[in-house]
């Protein structure tokens, strides 16, 4: 592992700063259960490393009935769950990240950070994509707000420029009868990495038996994790019928473009596609309070 | 836990006190390989190769020579060039020029993760620098990684000098099969034509870890005067002995070898890999210590895993349920080089049961992978996946309970395995009865996608060579040397046999592991042996003293020594009596210190034979396999720790449904490993496993004075077949290649017939 210098910044703007000085050869630390592991096997270089623990409204989660929940970039896992508006209104970002690591990795790692490191497998995508998250990232002149779908670009690859980094996540609040999940498939029990991951949210009408929205995203099919615009879209006026909720999850497989790997073979992969949406919109209808008709 | 109740004749055996080590084990006080610091020690790192087959053009070491604080660099140079000899290292024969040659790739390198050189530096971080510093040129060649294309005309060789051992005689052209091997009894033919039902199937299993979780790791100070001094983890620190000095081709007396605490071997840590190396580095680099640990990803690409294999099984049985005829081919990777446990797979394949018309086959085959290792019942696990699935099979075509089939079958003393050896007083019949009367076979399984299903294994286990020594403490303690490193609780049960046979409690017993230096020859800890042989080495040691101490007592009595009498911890003569503890506090009076040792090689080692069974729930939408109930039935000789039995059990369970469920190693088409962490290499998490629920079964092996069998080994032999028996009744389908993977089992429903 080569040596770094280490900043700890007390704000954004000093971030800011630090990162416009390093083009490009800085990485912010938050949790570090990715990026210290990363820099100790030679993946990811580093002459500085900026710790943005020590800056409050980084490591805040607040929300408003208004204009929802925001969660600091380097929120840890454990504080983002134990919140009770978390709990409350964000059911399928809490299966989640309740599902990143164990106990002692869950009080250091961050979903910012899960975001920022782009693995097509992060559990946490898929389901702040069904829930609409957007990442509110600052550079040294301006700020910007990007989907939280049009973030990752490519394996460890993110959307963010030199000199730029995510502050933190805005999720919206639901409206309606609305009920989310996220689901993933490891072969084990636990302390593994999605073979395929699901999410999935829906809203429905007054009466719990129509579909008036839904949202649909894989992870780990794709070198990015994938919004399912045509599923979630065909779902929408839709009667909650299996067979509405089955033809989504047709349509979410058929734009998954898996590989063969160490983790799984594309063709299980592309089963489970089908097999996870399913009951994952399964799994939001029932927290919507709906359930399939007879 | 269950065992068959009867009142119990022993006073400490089948209890369970406090265990000896217990208390430093959980206060993390014991002292592993890995804690070892010497004043001035240099840190050791081993350069591997990135190809699966290559051979080595050249190396330039200079460069990693140079930096600041690197104090050695050694290559297969700095060894001696051995020629091929067999030698007895550690459990088997092996061939020393390729073990060295394993240790340290000489020409070619045969495996992602062969060691090419090793470096000792001041610091682990300059030693990792200095690995890259070496350049090193490879010609890279095909890489062969599967048995049966390694098998065929035109492959490409592995080992030019490799000849065929076809039953005890060599071949004569290049190869990559190492040896051939064949067990025949009876008439097969005329077998088959008596059967009314015949069942054969092919089976594929891939290459699995012991998963243990202490990591290799060796610390060596070479002297000026040749002396050299090795702490490390292994299962036998004779075993070291014999292969550094056979390898190095130095004097074993020049070799002291300090077994340190190990965190789990399962025949994994019997053969040497860096032990010559940190020997080596401390010579060359001024005989400074030298200390060398692997990582994760080096232990499980470049240690010793156990074989995947491609095995086929055919078997008959007549109307009645009798098996009439039993075939099998079995084809084992070796790994790198020569050694797969072919030849135990063949043991165990069809041992449960008595054959009368048998052929069993099998090959050793040299592929592009880590040489096999030993690993928990070598080559069983493999074996029984293969016959007990054909045996459920044919249970199922006859319409017969698979234990009652098994019962009909089963194998007991006096009967012969294919291989010609007899057995003596086993256990088998009784693990099918204790079984079939369990409370878990008694239950019935319901829910959708569940299924039960039943197996057996069978194991050889050991004996071989221990020694013992003990001495009385004034305090009527005892301690007690011996060479056996603990593993599984060994010197609890032999601290126990020493304190049952001496009449005095458990705790009064100061049991220590010893050096080579300080104790009589001892081998491994492998073959299940320990709590057998080194138990007999203990009887026999507690024996002599007690003798000697009826001379005290005779000393002290003023009568002949024939007239004193010693039972339960009790010497008498008339009247007069003392027990084991007021007798020591008296033998400064009588002559002083009272010592006793002995040696033994008992051969009267029994096998171990287990029925297991196993719940099962599928999904079928993701071929996930949930493991709802297990129980585990064996012989276990007389358990002497029951707590430890279980225990044994438990893990080899553990093991065997990692094997069945997930475990394997990927390699991509260069022959490179992909899954070298714990993440990727998918052992069992806790959450997999229900509780193991053990019984019992004690038929006592009239080969010991306690009437101990090993019993470590056979829990791993019938898992996957149980599971994969269990997985027919749930889905349908016979899974016939392990690991049974949801990814598999997906695809054999689709294909179901």
């Amino acid at each position: 592992m080569q040596s770094f210098d280490y900043a700890t910044p007390k704000s954004a703007e000093e971030v800011a700063t630090l990162l416009a000085g390093k083009n490009g050869e800085a990485q912010i630390l938050a949790g570090g259960t990715d990026l210290l592991v990363q820099l100790r096997e030679g993946r990811r270089q580093a002459k500085l490393v900026i710790d943005i623990k020590n800056i409050p409204e980084l490591t805040q989660v607040t929300f408003d009935p208004q204009n929802g929940l925001r969660i600091g970039a380097a929120a840890s896992c454990f504080q983002i769950c134990s919140d009770p508006n978390v709990r409350q209104h964000y059911p399928g970002l809490v299966d989640a990240v309740r599902l990143i690591g164990g106990v002692q990795i869950q009080n250091r790692a961050s979903v910012g950070g899960n975001l920022c490191n782009a693995s097509p497998a992060a559990d946490s995508i898929p389901a702040l994509i069904v829930h609409e998250a957007v990442c509110h990232i600052t550079g040294s002149n301006e700020t910007r707000t990007l989907p939280v779908e049009e973030f990752c670009m490519a394996p460890g690859k993110n959307a963010m420029r030199p000199g730029e980094f995510l502050t933190s996540i805005g999720v919206p609040v639901p409206q309606g009868n609305f009920g989310a999940s996220y689901l993933r498939f490891i072969p084990r029990s636990e302390m593994d990495i999605a073979v395929v991951g699901a999410g999935a949210s829906v809203v429905l009408n007054a009466e719990g038996k129509q579909f008036v929205s839904a949202r649909i995203a894989l992870g780990a099919v794709a070198p990015t994790p994938l919004l399912a615009s045509d599923a979630g879209a065909f779902l929408a006026g839709k009667a909650v019928t299996r067979e509405n909720v089955r033809e989504a999850a047709h349509r979410a497989q058929a734009i998954a473009q898996p590989i063969t790997d160490l983790r799984g073979t594309a063709e299980h992969r592309r089963h489970l596609c089908a097999v996870l949406v399913e009951r994952a919109v399964g799994k939001a209808i029932e927290r919507a309070g709906g359930q399939y008709a007879q | 836990m269950a065992t068959l109740d009867k009142p119990s004749e022993y006073k400490v055996i089948g209890t369970s006190p406090l265990r000896h080590d217990g208390v430093d084990k959980v206060t993390g006080r014991a002292a592993y390989g890995a804690d070892i610091r010497l004043p001035g020690m240099l840190y050791g790192a081993v350069l591997r190769s990135p190809h699966a087959h290559a051979r080595i053009i050249s190396m330039d070491t200079s460069e990693a020579e140079k930096l600041h604080g690197v104090h050695a660099v050694i290559t297969a140079k700095d060894f001696p060039d051995l020629e091929s000899r067999i030698v007895e290292l550690g459990e088997g024969l092996v061939n020393r020029k390729y073990q060295s040659n394993n240790i340290l790739a000489r020409d070619k390198v045969l495996y992602f993760g062969h060691a090419v050189a090793a470096v000792a530096a001041t610091s682990l971080h300059i030693a990792k620098e200095a690995l890259d510093l070496i350049r090193v040129e490879y010609e890279a060649l095909d890489p062969v990684m599967d048995v049966r294309k390694a098998m065929e005309a035109g492959s490409p060789i592995l080992l030019d000098d490799l000849r065929t051992d076809e039953f005890g005689k060599k071949g004569e052209t290049p190869t990559n099969i190492a040896g051939h091997y064949k067990d025949a009894c009876g008439d097969i033919e005329k077998g088959f034509k008596e059967a009314k039902f015949i069942v054969e199937r092919e089976f594929v299993t891939k290459m699995v870890h012991q998963g243990y979780i202490e990591p290799q790791n060796a610390t060596a100070q070479y002297n000026p005067d040749g002396q050299v001094a090795i702490w490390c983890s292994t299962q036998g620190a004779f075993g070291v002995r014999e292969q550094v000095a056979e390898i190095l081709e130095i004097p074993i007396s020049n070799i002291r070898v300090i077994p340190m605490e190990i965190g789990g071997g399962f025949g994994g840590k019997i053969g040497v890999y860096l032990e010559p190396l940190a020997a080596l580095l401390s010579r060359k680099s001024g005989y400074r210590p030298v200390k060398l640990t692997m990582d994760r990803s080096e232990v499980l690409a470049a240690t010793g895993p156990t074989s995947g294999s491609y095995i086929k099984v055919k078997m008959g049985a007549d109307a009645n349920g009798k098996i009439t005829a039993a075939e099998a081919l079995l084809i084992y990777e070796a790994g790198a080089y020569p050694g797969s446990p072919v030849g135990a797979g063949m043991g165990v394949i069809f041992a449960p049961y008595r054959i009368e018309n048998g052929v069993i086959e099998g090959y050793d085959v040299v592929v592009n992978k880590p040489r096999t290792a030993a690993y928990r019942a070598p080559g069983g696990t493999n074996a029984a996946f293969a016959a007990e699935t054909v045996m459920d099979e044919l249970a199922e075509k006859l319409g017969m309970d698979p234990i009652e089939f098994r019962l009909l079958n089963g194998a007991q003393e006096g009967d012969r395995r294919v291989d010609g050896s007899a057995y003596k007083r086993i256990g088998y019949l009784e693990t099918l009865e204790a079984a079939k009367e369990s409370a878990h076979y008694k239950t019935p399984l319901s829910g959708p996608h569940t299924g039960r299903g039943v197996a057996s294994g069978f194991w050889f286990n050991y004996g071989g060579k221990s020694s013992a020594s003990v001495s009385v403490n004034k305090d009527g303690t005892v301690s007690l040397l011996e060479g056996s490193v603990d593993i599984g609780g060994t010197r609890t049960s032999l601290a126990m046999q020493l304190a049952e046979t001496l009449g005095i409690p458990a705790e009064d017993v100061r049991p220590v592991v010893a050096d080579t230096d300080s104790i009589g020859y001892t081998e491994g800890t492998y073959g299940s042996r320990t709590t057998f042989a080194t138990g007999w080495a203990v009887y026999e040691t507690a024996r002599d003293l007690i003798e000697k101490l009826k001379e005290r007592a005779a000393i002290l009595w003023e009568v002949e020594k024939d007239k004193v009498t010693f039972e339960s911890g009790v010497f008498s003569s008339g009247d007069k009596t003392l027990t084991f503890k007021e007798l020591a506090e008296k033998l400064d009076e009588t002559g002083g210190p009272v010592v006793a040792s002995a040696a033994v090689q008992p051969k009267g080692y029994g096998p171990g034979f287990a029925t297991h069974i196993v719940d099962v729930e599928v999904d079928p939408e993701t071929g996930k396999v949930q493991i709802l109930r297990y129980t585990a039935v064996q012989d276990v000789g007389k358990a002497i720790y029951p707590v430890y039995v279980e225990s044994q059990i438990q893990g080899g369970v553990a093991q065997g449904i990692g094997w069945a469920l997930n475990e394997e190693y990927l390699y991509d088409e260069q022959g490179r490993l992909l899954n070298t962490s714990l993440l990727d290499y998918r052992m069992p998490v806790a959450l997999d496993l229900p509780m193991i629920d053990t019984i019992l079964v004690e038929v006592a092996n009239p080969g010991h004075p306690y009437g101990v069998r090993g019993v470590g080994e056979v829990p791993i032999v019938p898992p996957p077949a149980a599971i994969a028996n269990a997985i027919y009744r749930a889905i349908g389908v016979r899974m016939t290649e392990l690991p049974m993977s949801p990814a598999r089992v997906v695809e054999a429903l689709i294909h179901k017939p």
